[in-house]
C-alpha cells in the first residue's frame, strides 16, 4: 500500500484530501452506517461556511479576542546557546486561552456546533487538553458538555479533571479496553451514535471519519501561518526545519500544512518513543507501526499481526495512542516529513531544561518536540533556523513529573 | 446457489422467517465455538451470525465489548475464526454462516487472502460493520469472486439517497438496526422500524433483516411480522456471559432462548 514518492506535486497534495476523505490511500470513512448522514451533513456544513466570510471572521476574532492569537513565535536564547547549533525558535501555543492549541480546533468546532443547532457537545480526551478546550467554548457558548476520558488519565491527569468540572462539563471515565485515550474515542463514538440527533462530536486530533482530519488541520493550520509570517518579520526568511510533537496529530499538522510547499524547509514529526522503538512499550506507528483502519480511517497504526490494536506506552498522556491522522501517513510515505520518536527519559530531561534555562514549563507532549528539536539543532549551522512548535504548557503535568522525581505534592 | 438465497428462498417457500443468531466466535473459549453453533442450529436458527472479536468493538455495546475481551484473551483471531467455520462445515453443510466483524483484521490479513480463504472455509458471507458501500468495492470485487454475499447495513438515520446506495452494493441480506445506538441498546419501536422497512423495500428485492433491541419471543416476533429475517446479539451473548464457565449451562440457556423466539415467530 505504500506510494510512489518521486516527482510528488506538493501544489496537488495540499489540496488533499479528495472529496471522499483521502489522501492516497489513507483517511476515508469507516464508520457504522448510523453516523454516515451526520457525517455528510458536517461535510456540507463545513464546505459551505468554510467559504463564508462571515463565518471566517467570526472565528478570526474569537482566535484573536478570546484566544489571544497571534502566539508570539519567541526566540530561544538560552536553549539555542545549549543546544550549540541552529537558532531555535518556540512557537508558542502554551500562551493560548486554556494552555495549549487545541483551543484552535474547538472554537472552530463549537462554531460548526452552533450552525448545526446541536444543543449538546461531545469530546474525547487523553491528557485533558482538548477536554478542557472543549468545556470552556461549550461552558461560553451555553452548550451542553460530556467528555469521555480514559480511567488511567483521569488518575495522572486530575487537575485537568477537576478544571473540565469547574466548566460545568461532566467527565466519564472509560473502564473499557486500555482505559486510555483510544477507548476514550470509542466511547465517545458510541454516545454519538446513540445521540447523534441533538449531539455534535468535537473531535480534538486530526483523525477520525472524513471531514474531521480536513477541518481539524484547518483550524489548526493558524499555527503554520502565523509562523511563517513572523518568521518572515523576525529573520527575513523562512526556518529551515520545523518541528513538532505528533499524538493524533493535530498541533502537528497545523505547523506542517502551510508549508508543505516551501521544500527548502524540512519537517519533522516527533512521535512518543515511551521506553524505546526497539520494545513494544512506546507510541509511535509512524515510525513503528503498518497501515490499517481504525476509529472511522486508514492510517499507521500499532497492531498485532491479527489486526488487534496493541497498547500503547507514553509518559504523556496526550500521546498515547496507537493511531495518527492520515495525513501524517501520507506525508510520511512521500517523504515530505520525517518521522521521528523521542523517550520518555529524553522528554522528562527536556521538559526540566527548558523549565530551568528559559522560564517556560512545556507540556509533556510539547517536551518530545523540545527534545529532537535541540538534537536536530545541535546538528545545525548557526545561522540555520528550527521552530519548535511549544504546543502546550506544562502545569497539569506537575504532578507526573513531581511523583517521577519520587517527590508527592 | 450461495446457502444465503437457498436459506431464504426456502423459508419464503415455507411461508417462515429467518432467525439469525449472533455469537462472538471464541468466546467463552476457541474450542467451544462450533459446539454453539450446531446448539444454536438445532435450536432453530437459519443462518448463523459468527462474530470476529476486535480490540476496538466501536459499534457494540457493553455485552459484545466484553466477548470481544473473553475471545481474545484466548487470543482468537480470524483465521481462527476461519477454522471454525470449517470445522462446523465438516458436519453441516446447509446452514448459511456470516461473518461479522470490524475491518482491520480483514485488512491485516488481506482482502485477497481473507476471501480465499473464506470461501475454502465454506463461508457464506461477510459484514464488516465500519466500511460503509463507499469503501468496499474492492473487497466487494474478491468477495464476488468467490460467491461470498456482501451483507450492508441501514439505519434510521439513513436517507433515502444513501439507502438506495446501499441496496445496489448490498447482497445476501440487509441488515435493518432498528435504534439509534450500540448493539444490545434498549427497546425498539416496531411501528418505526415498520415505516423504515417499507422504505427501503421500494428500492430493493433482498430480504431484510432487522437486528438491535431483540431480545425474547415476544420482540422477534413482533419484528418477524414486519421483516424478513430477525437478528438476535447481545441477549445470547449475555448466556454466554452470565455462565462462562459452565458450557452446559450455556448451551441449555441459548437453546431454551433461541426456541422461545423461533416458536414465538412460527406461531
Ligand atoms: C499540549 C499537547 N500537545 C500535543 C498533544 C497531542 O495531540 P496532537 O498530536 O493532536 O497535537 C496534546 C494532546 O492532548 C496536548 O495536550
Amino acid at each position: 500500500m505504500s506510494i510512489d514518492n518521486t516527482n510528488v506535486d506538493l501544489k496537488a497534495v495540499t489540496e488533499l484530501p479528495t472529496e471522499t476523505g483521502h489522501f492516497g490511500p489513507y483517511g476515508g470513512r469507516f464508520v457504522s452506517e448510523t453516523l454516515m448522514a451526520a457525517l455528510d451533513d458536517l461535510t456540507e456544513l463545513y464546505e459551505r461556511l468554510s467559504k463564508d466570510p462571515a463565518f471566517q471572521a467570526e472565528y478570526d476574532k474569537d482566535l484573536a479576542h478570546y484566544v489571544g492569537r497571534p502566539s508570539p513565535l519567541y526566540f530561544a536564547e538560552r536553549l539555542t546557546e545549549k543546544a550549540g547549533g541552529a537558532k531555535i525558535y518556540l512557537k508558542r501555543e502554551d500562551l493560548n486561552h486554556t494552555g495549549a492549541h487545541k483551543v484552535n480546533n474547538t472554537i472552530g468546532q463549537a462554531l460548526l456546533a452552533k450552525y448545526t443547532g446541536k444543543p449538546k457537545v461531545i469530546a474525547e480526551t487523553g491528557a485533558g487538553q482538548h477536554g478542557v478546550a472543549t468545556a470552556t467554548v461549550a461552558a461560553r457558548l451555553g452548550l451542553q458538555c460530556t467528555v469521555f476520558m480514559g480511567k488511567t488519565d483521569v488518575e495522572r491527569q486530575k487537575l485537568n479533571v477537576y478544571r473540565m468540572r469547574l466548566l460545568g462539563a461532566e467527565v466519564v471515565p472509560v473502564t473499557s479496553g486500555t482505559a486510555t485515550l483510544k477507548d476514550a474515542m470509542n466511547e465517545a463514538m458510541r454516545h454519538w451514535v446513540t445521540n447523534v440527533d441533538d449531539t455534535f462530536y468535537i473531535i480534538g486530533t486530526a483523525a477520525g471519519p472524513h471531514p474531521y482530519p480536513k477541518l481539524v488541520r484547518d483550524f489548526q493550520s493558524i499555527i503554520g501561518r502565523e509562523t511563517k509570517r513572523q518568521s518572515m518579520e523576525l529573520e527575513g526568511r523562512l526556518p529551515d526545519a520545523v518541528v513538532a510533537c505528533v499524538g493524533g496529530g493535530s498541533n502537528a499538522i497545523g505547523m506542517f500544512y502551510p508549508f508543505i510547499e516551501d521544500e527548502a524547509v524540512a519537517m519533522y514529526g516527533v512521535e512518543a518513543g515511551g521506553h524505546g522503538l526497539d520494545g513494544d512499550d512506546h507510541a509511535a506507528p509512524l515510525c513503528k507501526g503498518k497501515p490499517g483502519v481504525l476509529h472511522g480511517n486508514r492510517t499507521y497504526l500499532m497492531e498485532d499481526e491479527n489486526g488487534q490494536i496493541m497498547g500503547t506506552h507514553s509518559v504523556s498522556a496526550g500521546l498515547d495512542y496507537p493511531g495518527v491522522g492520515p495525513e501524517h501517513a501520507y506525508l510520511k510515505d512521500i517523504g515530505r516529513v520525517n518521522y521521528v520518536a523521542a523517550t520518555d527519559d529524553e522528554a522528562l530531561e527536556a521538559f526540566h531544561t527548558l523549565t530551568e534555562i528559559e522560564g517556560i514549563m512545556p507540556a509533556l507532549e510539547s517536551s518530545h518536540a523540545v527534545a529532537y528539536g535541540m538534537k536536530l539543532a545541535a546538528g545545525m549551522d548557526k545561522d540555520q533556523i528550527v521552530v519548535i512548535n511549544l504546543s502546550g504548557r506544562g502545569d497539569k503535568d506537575i504532578h507526573t513529573v513531581a511523583s517521577l522525581d519520587g517527590i508527592e505534592i | 446457489m450461495n446457502r444465503v438465497d437457498q436459506c431464504f428462498a426456502d423459508l419464503k417457500a415455507a411461508g417462515k422467517k429467518a432467525l439469525i443468531p449472533y455469537i462472538t466466535g471464541g468466546d467463552p473459549k476457541p474450542n467451544l465455538t462450533v459446539e454453539l453453533m450446531h446448539t444454536l442450529v438445532e435450536s432453530g436458527a437459519d443462518i448463523i451470525e459468527l462474530g470476529v472479536p476486535f480490540s476496538d468493538p466501536m459499534a457494540d455495546g457493553p455485552t459484545i465489548q466484553l466477548a470481544c475481551e473473553r475471545a481474545l484473551a484466548h487470543n482468537t483471531s480470524l483465521k481462527d475464526i476461519l477454522g471454525m467455520v470449517k470445522e462446523f462445515r465438516e458436519t453441516n453443510t446447509k446452514t448459511p454462516v456470516v461473518l461479522m466483524g470490524y475491518l482491520n483484521p480483514v485488512e491485516v490479513m488481506g482482502y485477497e487472502t481473507f476471501a480465499n480463504l473464506a470461501k475454502a472455509s465454506g463461508l457464506d458471507g461477510v459484514l464488516v460493520v465500519d466500511m460503509p458501500p463507499e469503501e468496499s468495492q474492492e473487497l466487494a470485487g474478491y468477495l464476488k469472486e468467490n460467491d461470498l454475499k456482501m451483507i450492508f447495513l441501514m439505519a434510521p438515520t439513513t436517507p433515502d439517497a444513501r439507502a438506495k446506495t446501499i441496496c445496489e452494493h448490498g447482497s445476501g441480506y440487509l441488515y435493518y438496526v432498528s435504534v439509534k445506538g450500540v448493539t444490545g441498546s434498549a427497546a425498539l419501536d416496531v411501528a418505526d422500524v415498520k415505516a423504515n422497512l417499507d422504505r427501503i423495500r421500494e428500492k430493493t428485492d433482498l430480504p431484510l433483516g432487522v437486528g438491535f433491541g431483540i431480545k425474547d419471543g415476544q420482540t422477534a416476533a413482533a419484528v418477524a411480522k414486519v421483516s424478513d429475517a430477525v437478528i438476535v446479539g447481545s441477549a445470547l451473548v449475555r448466556c454466554i456471559e452470565e455462565n462462562e464457565n459452565a458450557p452446559e449451562v450455556i448451551k441449555q440457556k441459548l437453546s431454551s432462548l433461541m426456541k422461545e423466539m423461533r416458536e414465538a415467530m412460527d406461531a
